[in-house]
């Protein structure tokens, strides 16, 4: 049979954003894969540069529509290790529980994806919706629904009241009893197991060669959480266990994504139950001092790196942010090949792709290795030159 | 019939118009279930006859790629196609107003089966590599779903000993629902229908998320609008087949026969009655397609001929020996 190249994306139903997958399909199964990144270009590195240590919180959050909060985190531990300073035990406790509120609630968001991808409408409906009530409980909490301006250098910026603990609860409590449901359909469902069961299996093995991260890792049976192995904020005062899964396979995902919302939620009624009391943050100056460093967490799509270097001014001289999608992408292009082209949406759906977090976009000349950086105009042109030489070729 | 008779109907009832108006009904109850089932609320009542009407006036391309005859004559055929095979069916039954003969349903059968061939001559002209995707994978389910079909629909036939909807409905009519006798078959045939309509869990040819629009890729306006019509047709002529065949067609238990006005008035309420059981098999194609995820290709033919042909032979020979015995 003819081997027949076919794009997934830059546009393409399967891809919510622009990354162009080019597939060598012979029948219905991919011989080649190749794996184009880059189409996206916001300039987001660039600017942190100019912006001061405060507007940066919001700037940050900025950087995923759906981890917002964990990119915030990233930023306001930076600037502590810099500065040196510990927030107060109720704003660690609170900023963990955002966390982990935004855990449920991505991972409620990739299991609608992931229906999705399979054809099962009905459950991103489902789950989607009671998705909402997490998006609720966040702007209730911090008065918004995806970024949430909640995260502050020492600490958070709202307390949490003895009402709003009582109705945290109670949607807590609900949750859990949907997630009984969720989890049902993932081990019993037919169809979805017949979709999701021996697709695109990533070995322990390559797992570790390829540097997964997240979810996808812990679904290859390795028991890695910046949370558990690095702790953070307030993780290591809580109960709670990793989960893993040994299928290795996207059916393993699903289930390591289902549970890690049971456990979640888990954490969350510890947490909401045992709330330290005091302060919620302490005042910090407005400038840093001269330094670097690196801050780690488990976004709810695998570990999340920030590097931060300031020069003693109220502007970081260099702030590198390194997103989950990009450490995962790389297996994403070894699973592909050999996989039936009916699979490729749900493999590459299931490390949860974020490519806007991910991307970047630095001009390279690997002939003569120098590397250029360009401003807009300077894109666009170029954007436009070679758009009309695909298009006239 | 004389010619005005056969005109209207054939353009009428219940030929163009009504089937048309009928089938869009038909999605409607189809998405707003299917909406209702998914905590969604739905479209309103017009929708589909505005969806139709807008893809009516949008732009029409055909690419250059593309067969432009092979393309345009696609719709066309699969959409009358389809409206010739409900001629066939006893959407009522009284002889004297409907067509029948020895061996309709194989006629029937046969002319349900030109829409997915259209659907793979649209995909494979369109010179799309996303259209040729769908089109492989449409004659790929078109092998797998036939053969359990046709026997699921041998039996009815079978147990009546004729080829005929129209002996196969009297004989319910006299006696008892065939679902009674055959329920093997009858699943057989929901499910291999839900292949047939490429609904979920069987809508591998135009799954979105993979291959974007399958076979249909590339169409747009007048012609789309036909396509999505022929779709809609198909999924009421299936629906119709299997109420006739198995839901005993306009039969209700009652004898609607002495009420004045007859043939006329006993003639609509069994139109009436027929049309409620289409919509009850649209309710259970629906309740399947939004409990299931989409199956992938190799599945589909393997569930095909491992489970609905096993299941679909065992009840031809229950059937058969039942016959033997003297039970039937």
């Amino acid at each position: 049979m003819a081997k027949l190249t076919i794009p997934i994306g830059p546009q393409h139903p399967a891809l919510k954003e622009p990354e162009k997958f080019m597939i060598t399909v012979e029948g219905e199964t991919v011989v080649d894969a190749d794996v184009r990144i880059g189409h996206m270009h916001r300039g987001l590195e660039k600017m942190f540069e100019n912006r001061t240590y405060m507007q940066l919180i919001h700037a940050t959050e900025r950087i995923c529509g759906i981890c917002s909060f964990t990119h915030s985190t990233n930023f306001c531990q930076n600037v502590e290790y810099i500065l040196g300073t510990d927030p107060p035990p109720r704003g660690l406790y609170l900023r963990t529980i955002m966390n982990e509120w935004e855990r449920i609630h991505s991972h409620l968001l990739w299991l609608g994806i992931a229906g999705h991808e399979m054809g099962f409408d009905t459950l991103l409906m489902w789950s989607w919706d009671d998705r909402e009530e997490i998006l609720n409980l966040f702007e209730d909490i911090t008065g918004n629904r995806v970024t949430h301006a909640y995260n502050t250098i020492g600490g958070v910026r709202r307390d949490i009241s003895d009402a709003q603990i009582q109705r945290s609860l109670r949607v807590h409590d609900y949750l859990l009893e949907r997630m009984d449901a969720y989890v049902h359909v993932a081990l019993n469902e037919k169809t979805v197991l017949k979709r999701t069961q021996g697709v695109g299996i990533l070995t322990t093995e390559d797992a570790k060669r390829l540097c997964a991260v997240g979810p996808r890792l812990r679904a290859s049976n390795i028991s890695y959480d910046v949370r558990k192995n690095d702790p953070y904020a307030a993780y290591d005062q809580i109960p709670w266990e990793v989960i893993t899964c040994d299928t290795l396979d996207v059916h393993a995902q699903l289930v390591v994504r289902a549970l890690e919302i049971i456990e979640a939620i888990k954490m969350c009624k510890y947490m909401l139950e045992n709330l330290p009391a005091g302060d919620i943050r302490i005042k910090v100056p407005r400038k840093v001092p001269e330094g670097e460093a690196i801050s780690r967490t488990e976004a709810p799509r695998g570990e999340d790196l920030h590097y931060l270097k300031s020069n003693g001014t109220d502007k970081p001289e260099r702030l590198k942010v390194r997103a989950p999608t990009l450490a995962n992408i790389l297996n994403v292009a070894h699973v592909l090949k050999g996989a039936n082209i009916a699979d490729v949406p749900m493999i590459v759906a299931g490390i949860d792709p974020c490519m806007g977090c991910m991307d970047r976009v630095l001009i390279v000349d690997s002939e003569k290795e120098t590397s250029r950086v360009w401003d807009r105009e300077q894109l666009r042109k170029y954007s436009i030159d070679w758009y009309e030489k695909e298009a006239f070729r | 019939m004389n010619i005005v008779e056969s005109l209207v109907y054939m353009l009428i009832f219940p030929g163009f118009l009504f089937l048309t108006s009928y089938a869009f009904f038909a999605q409607y109850i189809d998405r707003k279930l299917y909406a209702r089932f998914q905590k969604r609320v739905g479209p309103p009542f017009i929708q589909p006859i505005a969806d139709f009407i807008k893809l009516m006036s949008k732009e029409d391309v055909v690419p250059k790629a593309a067969d432009k005859r092979m393309f345009t004559l696609a719709p066309i055929v699969g959409l009358a196609a389809v409206i010739t095979a409900f001629m066939y069916i006893p959407i009522a039954w009284e002889s004297s107003l409907l067509p029948s003969f020895e061996g309709d349903l194989i006629v029937v059968l046969y002319l349900l089966t030109i829409p997915t061939l259209a659907l793979f001559l649209a995909g494979w002209t369109s010179g799309n590599p996303f259209g040729q995707v769908g089109s492989m994978r449409a004659i790929t389910q078109m092998i797998s779903y036939e053969i359990p079909f046709f026997m699921a629909l041998l039996a009815p036939a079978l147990i009546v000993g004729s080829w005929s909807f129209g002996n196969i409905v009297t004989d319910q009519m006299n006696g008892i629902w065939l679902i009674f006798l055959a329920p093997i078959a009858f699943i057989v045939a929901i499910i291999t229908l839900q292949g047939k309509l490429e609904r979920l869990p069987f809508d591998i040819p135009e799954a979105e998320t993979e291959i974007v629009g399958g076979p249909l890729t590339e169409y747009s306006g007048r012609r789309l609008a036909l396509f999505k019509a022929m779709l809609d047709i198909e999924m009421v002529v299936g629906a119709s087949v299997i109420t006739a065949l198995f839901l005993g067609g306009p039969h209700l238990f009652i004898d609607f026969s002495g009420l004045p006005l007859a043939p006329y008035l006993p003639f609509i309420i069994g139109v009436i009655i027929f049309f409620v059981k289409v919509l009850a098999v649209i309710l259970i194609l629906t309740l399947i397609k939004s409990v299931v995820a989409r199956y992938r290709i190799d599945q589909m033919v393997t569930l095909s001929y491992r489970w609905m042909v096993s299941l679909a032979v065992v009840q031809l020979v229950i059937i058969i020996l039942a016959k033997y015995m003297g039970w039937l």
